[in-house]
């Protein structure tokens, strides 16, 4: 049996008095969706953010193909292959969708200045099989739309070769063929063996999806259960209740 | 990064497509226009003085040391901090300056103005680096920090030398201020000026092959033409204006003065800096969304360590142009610098808000500053009114450009 490519163990973090994420364990193997569920505020963000570098953990450890992780920013987390959509997008909205795209890996020319036209001209290759209306390759983010914003935040996360996707909350803004083709996208990714986790409030985004579900409510992993084994009731019945099917066991 | 719509510009010749495809920046546009209309509104009330070879001399000096340090602060702005003690880091440094040249290696030829410089830059340039440490890694906000700075750089240089002025300086340093053998002449001036032509042609030739090269949208030829002929003909005019100044006594034409030789300078690796590198490429993000640079693996520390490093750096450019051009250390140079500093920036386009600026906005804002001054001073206005002038136009013209921002976006 393969290594999982990521494995969580009992992770903790604390915010002042608050235990935002309160010994949660979490694995993803290749080429598998995991959805991650739960309430606002159920810790969701925090826990990626663990993962992609953001936030350090309390206490806990984190393993990648099996070896321990040793991830203290973001830049670490990206030479695991980690790479990450933030919920708030994390865009500088004063640059356009090819410097945000490029940002932190800037392509360079031999004289050590920017090249912007060869990263214009990648941006537009990958914005085209994310979103082929996007043409707005050079002005600021901020005066895009929601979608397209969404699109090269979604676009700078799998543009770098990618071996585990975070993708929180990733179609909030998009419409509906926008949604479909990250769908589609998702599914393409998982075929390659791409590890992806897909954080959602919202059962019916990931249902479809997701391998395996894992709930949270109040910082505490309520249970990882496989998608098809329970219905999308069931499983909203676990973010609800907190109740975990299998064991029983209540998180309140 | 600017805004390209091909649609337009290609299908039908309205007015909308014509200014569309010549692609210009209209704010920077309107800053030349509002320049220019200060310009010939001043030469007309005072009767034909401010438009001559010898005002606009005189106004650029005048202009280049806050000049200078305004390209620094529009890194420090746009990276949403403020910098308020670049008025007495300039004190400081040009006193320090003064004394190695003066007291510590007088006699010593070249090497007393060069220990002077480096002397200078070394200080200014560390001073920097620490008011940026204490911003970045121990988290006091660059307002405190640097007005801290602006009590303890000017006590500092009164404490050098007890307030005594320091002279004489070095003939070769006096140079950098620009008197009156401060200019390269006519051919010198002739050279560079052509040389600069050439630089703005090879550049839009390379420019306009390299987008074609990725299969970007390239201008129509002819407004490629009408905006490099924008480009040349200033650079030109420029030129035969500080060739038509003729020294006082011998008539020998001045030509372009070294303090504003290394404005231009400045101006050029500062705008590589801000728009071509890394470096600038992160003040941006910084500014425009600190949280987003942290997540991209950007260190924002060091970065603002770098910014205040080099404003510090641009600092001591400003503080040789001063110094020299009093032919003396002072402990009082470059008093108010800091508002002088910061207003240029603001007046050329920079935002308090962060993540907005360019360096060629902040020299315009220094020249429009300065020429309201100097247009002030022909009319006889006196020094506190000058100022009353001052404040008033800053608000104005900061409450224009949010309209035109707001109107705009
Ligand atoms: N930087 C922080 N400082 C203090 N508290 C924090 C911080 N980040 C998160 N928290 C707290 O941790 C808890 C979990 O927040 P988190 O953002 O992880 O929730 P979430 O599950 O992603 O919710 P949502 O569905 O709204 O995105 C919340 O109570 C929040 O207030
Ligand atoms: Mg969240």
């Amino acid at each position: 049996m393969t290594a999982p490519l990521v494995e969580m163990r009992d992770i903790s973090i604390q915010f002042g008095g608050v235990r935002a994420v309160d010994g949660v364990s979490l694995d993803l193997m290749p080429g598998e969706v995991v959805g991650l569920l739960g309430h606002n505020g159920a810790g969701k963000s925090t826990l990626i953010k663990i993962l992609s570098g953001a936030y350090q953990a309390s206490s806990g450890e984190i393993r990648v193909n099996g070896e321990p992780a040793d991830i203290r920013s973001t830049r670490d987390a990206k030479k695991y292959g980690i790479e990450t959509i933030y919920q708030t997008l994390a865009l500088a909205d004063n640059i356009d969708a090819a410097g945000n795209l490029f940002l932190g890996r800037e392509l360079m020319t031999p004289w050590g200045t920017l090249d912007e036209e060869r990263m214009a001209a990648e941006t537009r290759g990958v914005m085209q099989r994310l979103n082929p209306n996007f043409r707005n390759l050079t002005t600021p983010v901020r005066s895009l739309s929601g979608g397209q914003r969404q699109s090269v935040a979604i676009a700078r996360a799998i543009h770098f070769n990618a071996r585990i996707l975070i993708m929180d909350e990733p179609t909030a803004a998009l419409g509906p063929a926008e949604t479909r083709m990250v769908a589609d996208l998702i599914r393409q990714l998982k075929a390659e063996g791409i590890g992806i986790f897909l954080i959602s409030h919202d059962i019916h985004d990931v249902y479809d999806l997701a391998d395996r579900c894992a709930v949270m409510k109040n910082g505490k992993m309520v249970g990882v259960v496989r998608t098809k084994d329970l219905s999308k009731d069931d499983i909203l019945g676990m973010i609800i209740m907190g109740k975990n099917p299998v064991t029983g066991a209540v998180v309140y | 990064m600017t805004a390209t719509s091909p649609a337009t510009a290609t299908t039908r010749p309205t007015a909308r497509g014509v200014l569309d495809a010549l692609d210009l920046d209209t704010r920077m546009l309107a800053m030349v226009g509002a320049l220019g209309v200060i310009w010939v509104v001043f030469d007309l009330v005072t009767g034909g003085v401010f438009l001559t070879p010898r005002n606009l001399w005189n106004l650029a000096v005048q202009t280049s040391s806050v000049a200078t340090m305004a390209t620094g602060m529009v890194l420090v702005i746009v990276a949403r901090y403020i910098d308020l003690s670049v008025g007495a880091l300039l004190g400081l440094t040009g006193m320090v300056m003064a004394v190695i040249q003066a007291r510590w290696l007088p006699g010593m030829g070249d090497i007393s103005w060069i220990a002077a410089l480096v002397g200078g830059a070394l200080l200014a340039g560390a001073v920097g680096g620490l008011q940026g440490w204490w911003i970045a890694y121990r988290g006091v906000p660059a307002f405190i920090v640097t007005l801290a700075g602006l009590l303890i750089y000017r006590g500092l240089a009164w404490w050098m030398t007890s307030g005594q002025t320091v002279a004489p300086l070095n003939p070769s340093f006096e140079v950098i201020g620009g008197g009156l053998d401060g200019s390269i002449g006519a051919f010198w001036s002739w050279v560079l000026g052509i040389a600069a032509v050439l630089a703005l042609v090879a550049r839009a030739v390379h420019a306009r092959r390299r987008r074609r090269q990725f299969g970007c949208l390239t201008r129509p030829l002819w407004a490629e033409a009408a905006v490099l002929l924008v480009q040349v003909v200033p650079v030109i005019a420029f030129v035969m204006v500080m060739n038509a100044y003729l020294q006082p006594r011998t008539g020998i034409p001045m030509g372009i003065p070294v303090p504003v030789l290394i404005v231009i300078a400045v101006t050029l690796v500062m705008t590589v800096v801000a728009t071509r590198t890394r470096f600038g490429r992160y003040v941006f993000a910084i500014g425009g969304n600190p949280e987003a640079a942290e997540l991209s693996g950007i260190n924002v520390k060091r970065i603002t360590v770098w910014i205040f490093v080099v404003m510090g750096l641009l600092v001591a450019v400003g503080a040789a142009i001063a110094t020299a051009r009093l032919k003396a250390g002072l402990n009082a140079t470059g008093e108010l610098d800091e508002l002088r500093v910061i207003a240029a920036a603001v007046i050329g386009g920079t935002s308090l808000a962060g993540g907005v600026g360019t360096i060629f906005g902040a020299v315009l804002g220094a020249l429009t500053m300065q020429s309201l001054q100097s247009g002030m001073v022909l009319l006889g206005l006196p020094s506190p009114m000058q100022n009353v002038v001052i404040g008033a136009v800053l608000v104005f013209a900061v409450w224009l450009d949010q309209s035109y921002r707001r109107g705009k976006l």
